[in-house]
């Protein structure tokens, strides 16, 4: 099957960004494809490759960008990234900025969607 | 339709409000704070006995351990993501944030 | 040659406008998405009934008053728009306290448009 992630909440306030990580692993290992992760809201802040947590702390942009180095398309809104200060000179790698047309084209094309947030 | 619930019903309503819109047999992904409603002996047990007669109840076995919860419901379903994404194989997803 | 079938997509709206941008932002998306000529439907529940209430004045708060712009929803041809009565009847609001005319039903009702969508968005 082919699965759209939304994700709506920023990394470490919230498990959010965990649990959808968590969510992506476990469907890939069951055979699934990943349409493609696409960050609303405070999501944007998950891709800020400034983020810099202490050592013995998973580093969640990173976790991003190598979803993305796998051929997982990751999408960061623009009109939530410029709000919020995130733009191609913060963003990790294998990560691009688009519209939220791109979450229309997800929600289309994955046989599921699945939101995750924190509200 | 399964229903997913990531808050503690002692913090929100977001439980409450899947529960009045779920149909009997939906099933019900509880993860994140939501696992605090397969505690045993709290002020929402009753609410959830009688949401286990009408629904399948999962729990993510991981975020239960994490908050030290070892007295679960009975009738919950601790399972594991791949678990999670098997339902949602099988149903539509209604996120309750 | 037949339409290709429209995806059907509604944004569930259960959180209040200012306290937090989630109905801000799930209106911009909403307007974006509403471009594209798929069938998509708004739901109010909790205290997502708020986000249409009359008379919303943010001046004094110095952020955007965006309940207006929910008139602008007919314009893209989205009128498949829903309360869920008791989540009005709680908050003591009735349909006639509603910025635009929404399709007050029970939850049952709202569950069985829920069942028959592609995707469900929170907001």
């Amino acid at each position: 099957m082919k699965f759209g992630i939304l994700i709506q909440d920023g990394p470490y306030n919230h498990e959010a960004s965990d649990s959808a990580y968590n969510f992506i692993k476990a469907a890939l290992e069951r055979g699934h494809t990943i349409q493609g992760v696409f960050f609303y809201n405070d999501g944007v802040h998950n891709v800020n490759k400034l983020m810099d947590p202490p050592q013995d702390d998973r580093n969640i942009s990173r976790r991003w960008s190598e979803l993305g180095a796998k051929g997982i398309d990751i999408v960061v809104c623009i009109a939530a990234a410029k709000r919020r200060g995130i733009n191609n000179d913060v963003l990790v790698p294998n990560v691009r900025i688009s519209g939220l047309g791109q979450l229309l084209e997800l929600s289309i094309e994955s046989d599921r969607l699945i939101t995750f947030g924190t509200g | 339709m399964l229903h997913t619930i990531n808050k503690s019903p002692f913090f929100s309503n977001n439980l409450e409000s899947c529960l009045k819109f779920a149909k009997d047999g939906d099933p019900i992904m509880l993860y994140e704070d939501g696992v605090y409603a397969v505690l045993a002996g709290t002020k929402i047990e009753p609410a959830m006995k009688d949401a286990l007669k009408k629904h399948p109840v999962y729990a993510i076995e991981a975020d239960v351990k994490a908050r030290g919860i070892t007295k679960v419901l009975e009738g919950v379903y601790l399972c594991d993501y791949s678990c999670f994404v098997g339902l949602v194989e099988q149903h539509l997803v209604c996120p309750w944030f | 040659m037949a339409e290709k079938e429209k995806t059907k997509i509604m944004f569930v709206m259960r959180k209040a406008a200012h306290g937090s941008i989630y109905a801000y932002e799930g209106l911009e998306a909403i307007l974006i998405m509403g471009a594209f000529e798929q069938e998509i439907s708004v739901v109010f529940i909790d205290d997502g009934v708020f986000v249409l209430k009359k008379e919303q004045d943010t001046k004094p708060l110095g952020v955007k008053e965006f309940s207006k712009t929910f008139k602008t929803l007919e314009d893209y041809d989205i009128t498949n728009i829903y309360a869920d009565r008791e989540s009005l009847e709680q908050r003591g609001l009735t349909a006639d306290d509603l910025i635009i005319p929404v399709k007050v039903m029970e939850a049952g009702e709202i569950a069985k448009i829920m069942e028959v969508q592609h995707v469900l968005l929170p907001f």
